[in-house]
C-alpha cells in the first residue's frame, strides 16, 4: 500500500532527483583531515566511537553533525531500515507513520509528507532524517536549531550504497555501515551468481493501473537491470526520468515475457489484467507469468533492495520461459 | 420548419451547408488519423485495410499481424470511439450551460460535476477499491454533488440562475475540501488520484463506450431538440415567455441532461478540462449565435477537437504518454486565441 516514495520522484521531484542523489556523496576524507588537525591524539580518529564534529554532504549541500546524534526522527522509511540495519536502532526516538520496517523501529503518527514542524520538536531531536522536503522543513528545522539530512530518492544502487555511508559516517557507526554495504553486495552478487536468466527475456513493471511504469534510469530499474533482462520502459522513457506512463497498446505489441505488478494492493491481480482490453492474449498473461510484488519492498530503497532482488529472480526462474 | 417565424434570426442561416461540411469532414479525417497513428507503428493501408474487414461482407485480407490486430481493434478503435463521445459530452453540454444561464464563462463542470466526481473518484482510490469502482462511484459523487448544488440554491435564493451558479461554488468548493482532506490522509494513491484529474483514456475499451453511449445519445438528442428554445432564451426570461416558453423548465431539462451526460463522461475518462469553454466559443466564432448551428456543430467539433488532443497525448512522447487533460488545455488555449484574434479581426 505505500508507495510514497516513487510518488514523489514521480510528482515532485521529477527532473531533479537523479542529480540530488547523484551529488550526496560522503566527505569522509576532508572530514577525517579536519579531525586528525584538530585532534591530538592522533589514531583513534578514524574508529566509529567518536569521530566527531563530522561534515557529510547531501541533497542540500554540506552539513556538520557536531555531535554524535541520540535522538534521531527519522521521516524516511528507507533511512528507518538503513539506522536499524547498521545498528543504530537505539539512537533512534520516532520514525515516520510508513516506516513499518523493522518492527522494532519507534513508530509514530509523524508524517514525511506533511511534515508537522511542532510535532517533530516535540521529540526533541537532535537529527532529523528525510526523504522529502515540501518546502521549508529543513529551513525550518535549523532555525529551531535542529541539523537534518535530506537523502532523497536513490536512482542507482550506488546512490543508495552513498546514504547508507553517509547515515554511518553522521551516526557514528561508519564501519557498520561499511560492513552493512558489502553485505549487501555480496548478497546480491549470491543472487545474480545463482539465477539463470533466459536470454532475450524482457519484462514489464506496473506501479500502478493506468500504467505508470519504472524505466532503467529509476532504483527500481536498476534492480531489474542486475539480472539483464530488457525493460520495456526503456524505450518510453528516453530523457531519463524514471517513471513513464506507457500507453497500452505500446505494452501489449511489445508482449513481454514477464510481469510485474506492485499494485496488487489497488486491485490489479493476474486475472485482472486479462481484462483488460486487448491484453489476455499477450504472452505473459496467458502463460501465467505474472508476479506479484511487495509494494513496500519496491518503493523503497535501502538494505532490503536484497529480498526484492530475491523475489524478482524467484519469479524469473519458475516463471520465465525455458528457451 | 414551422417555428421559423416564431424565432428571429439570430445567426447566418445560410452558412448552413458548408459548415456542416466541414465539421464532417473534419471529424472524418481526425478520426481515421486517430485510429492510423499510435505508438505501435502499422503500416497504414494495410490498417485501412483492416478496418474494412471490420465491416460486414468486406474481405481485403489486410495482411495484419494478430498483435495489431488486438492493438487496432481492442484498444486504439475504442479509444478513438471514446473521445470523441467525450469530447462530443463535453462540447454540447458546455454549450447547453452557456445558453441556459446566458453566461459565456459556463462550462460543464459549473454545478459541482467535477468536484463531486473527483471526490468520487478518490474516495474509491483512497480506499484500495479497484479501478473498476471508479467510473460509477465517481458518476455517483457528480450526481450527489449537483443535487446538492440545486437543493441549496433553491432555498437560499429561490429561482434565479445566480443563486443556483453561487450554491455550485460553494458545493465544488466543499467537495473538493474533502478531496483535498482525503488526499493528505493517503499520499500513497496521490498519483494515481492526481492522473484521473488530469484525463485518463489510457486504458478504455468497448465496455466504457457501452456504458458512455446511452447517456450520449440522449443527452445530445434533449440538447438537439432544445437548439431552438436556447434561441429564444437568449433573448431574456420575460421576452421567451411573453413568446410562450416555459422558462424554468427548458433551463431545468437542459441542465439535467447536460449535468448527466457529463457525469457520466467524467466518471469514464476523468476530468477533462477546456473543451466545454473552447470548443462552442469557437463554433460561435466561426458560424455566429444561433444555438441551432452551435449545438450539432460542437457534437462534432467536440469529438473532433478531443480525438485530436488524444492523438497528440498518445503520440508526442511515444511510446509513453501525456495526461490528455494537459494536452486539451496546451493546444486549446493558443488555439482559442488564435480564433478569437481572427474573428476580432475580419469584423
Amino acid at each position: 500500500m505505500r508507495r510514497t516514495a516513487l510518488l514523489i520522484a514521480l510528482l515532485f521531484a521529477a527532473a531533479c532527483s537523479p542529480a540530488e542523489s547523484g551529488d550526496i556523496t560522503t566527505s569522509q576524507a576532508s572530514s577525517t583531515t579536519v579531525v586528525e588537525t584538530t585532534t591530538t591524539s592522533a589514531q583513534t580518529t578514524t574508529t566509529d566511537s567518536n569521530g566527531f564534529p563530522v561534515v557529510v554532504t547531501d541533497a542540500n549541500g554540506e552539513v556538520t553533525i557536531e555531535d554524535e546524534p541520540r535522538r534521531i526522527v527519522s521521516l524516511s522509511s528507507t533511512a528507518t531500515e538503513m539506522l536499524f540495519a547498521m545498528d543504530a536502532g537505539d539512537q533512534v526516538v520516532a520514525v515516520d507513520e510508513f516506516s513499518v520496517y523493522p518492527g522494532e523501529a519507534p513508530i509514530t503518527e509523524l508524517s514525511g509528507f506533511t511534515p508537522d514542524l511542532e510535532a517533530i520538536v516535540e521529540y526533541e531531536p537532535d537529527l532529523v532524517v528525510i526523504s522529502y522536503d515540501p518546502g521549508e522543513l529543513v529551513s525550518g528545522l535549523s532555525v529551531v536549531g535542529v541539523t537534518s539530512l535530506l537523502l532523497s530518492t536513490a536512482a542507482s544502487l550506488d546512490d543508495s550504497y552513498a546514504q547508507i555511508e553517509l547515515l554511518g559516517e553522521a551516526t557514528g557507526h561508519a564501519g557498520e555501515a561499511e560492513d552493512l554495504i558489502s553485505e549487501m553486495q555480496i548478497g546480491i552478487d549470491r543472487i545474480l551468481a545463482a539465477t539463470v536468466v533466459p536470454p532475450g527475456i524482457s519484462f514489464y513493471h506496473e506501479i500502478e493501473p493506468t500504467l505508470y511504469s519504472a524505466s532503467s534510469s529509476s532504483f527500481l530499474g536498476q534492480v531489474y537491470a542486475l539480472l539483464g533482462m530488457e525493460n520495456i520502459a526503456d524505450e518510453a522513457d528516453p530523457d531519463g526520468f524514471g517513471f513513464p506512463q506507457l500507453a497500452s497498446e505500446y505494452v501489449v505489441s511489445s508482449d513481454p515475457d514477464l510481469i510485474f505488478l506492485a499494485d496488487s494492493s489497488m486491485g490489479v491481480t493476474p486475472d485482472s489484467l486479462a481484462e483488460r482490453p486487448g491484453w489476455a492474449e499477450m504472452t505473459a498473461v496467458q502463460g501465467g507469468a505474472v508476479a506479484i510484488l511487495d509494494e513496500y519492498l519496491a518503493s523503497n530503497w535501502g538494505p532490503r533492495v536484497v529480498e526484492l532482488l530475491q523475489s524478482i529472480a524467484d519469479a524469473v526462474t519458475t516463471l520465465a520461459p525455458v528457451t | 420548419m414551422s417555428d421559423q417565424g416564431a424565432v428571429p434570426a439570430v445567426g447566418p442561416a445560410r452558412i448552413g451547408r458548408g459548415s456542416w461540411l466541414l465539421a464532417v469532414v473534419t471529424l472524418v479525417v481526425v478520426g481515421i488519423a486517430g485510429v492510423l497513428v499510435g505508438s505501435v507503428a502499422i503500416d497504414p493501408t494495410s490498417a485501412l485495410k483492416g478496418l474494412a474487414d471490420g465491416l460486414p461482407f468486406i474481405s481485403l485480407g489486410s495482411g495484419l499481424s494478430e498483435v495489431q490486430e488486438r492493438v487496432l481493434f481492442e484498444i486504439r478503435l475504442p479509444r478513438v470511439v471514446i473521445g470523441g463521445i467525450v469530447g462530443s459530452i463535453l462540447a454540447v453540454a458546455g454549450a447547453g450551460y452557456q445558453g441556459v444561464f446566458r453566461n459565456p464563462l459556463a462550462d460543464p463542470y459549473l454545478l459541482g460535476v467535477a468536484a463531486g466526481a473527483g471526490l468520487g473518484a478518490t474516495f474509491v482510490i483512497g480506499a484500495g477499491g479497484g479501478s473498476g469502482f471508479i467510473p460509477p462511484v465517481a458518476f455517483v459523487g457528480g450526481l450527489l454533488a449537483v443535487l446538492a448544488t440545486y437543493v441549496l440554491g433553491r432555498t437560499a435564493g429561490g429561482r434565479t440562475v445566480t443563486s443556483l451558479i453561487l450554491a455550485g461554488v460553494a458545493v465544488a468548493a466543499f467537495a473538493t475540501a474533502i478531496q483535498t482532506f482525503l488526499l493528505q490522509r493517503n499520499y500513497e494513491t496521490l498519483r494515481e488520484v492526481y492522473s484521473w484529474i488530469l484525463g485518463r483514456l489510457v486504458t478504455v475499451g468497448w465496455g466504457e463506450v457501452l456504458v458512455l453511449l446511452p447517456y450520449a445519445l440522449v443527452a445530445g438528442a434533449v440538447l438537439v431538440l432544445h437548439r431552438r428554445l436556447l434561441d429564444v432564451l437568449a433573448l431574456g426570461d420575460d421576452e421567451a415567455a411573453g413568446l410562450g416558453v416555459d422558462v424554468v423548465r427548458v433551463q431545468r431539462i437542459v441542465v439535467v441532461a447536460a449535468t448527466l451526460a457529463t457525469a457520466a463522461a467524467v466518471s469514464v475518462s476523468g476530468l477533462i478540462g477546456f473543451v466545454g469553454i473552447i470548443v462552442p466559443h469557437t463554433v460561435r466564432m466561426l458560424t455566429g449565435w444561433s444555438y441551432r448551428l452551435i449545438i450539432p456543430l460542437c457534437l462534432l467539433y467536440g469529438a473532433s477537437f478531443l480525438i485530436l488532443a488524444d492523438l497528440v497525448a498518445r503520440t508526442a512522447v511515444a511510446p509513453a504518454e501525456l495526461p490528455i487533460g494537459v494536452v486539451t488545455a496546451l493546444l486549446g488555449a493558443p488555439f482559442f486565441v488564435v480564433v478569437l484574434r481572427t474573428v476580432r479581426g475580419s469584423q
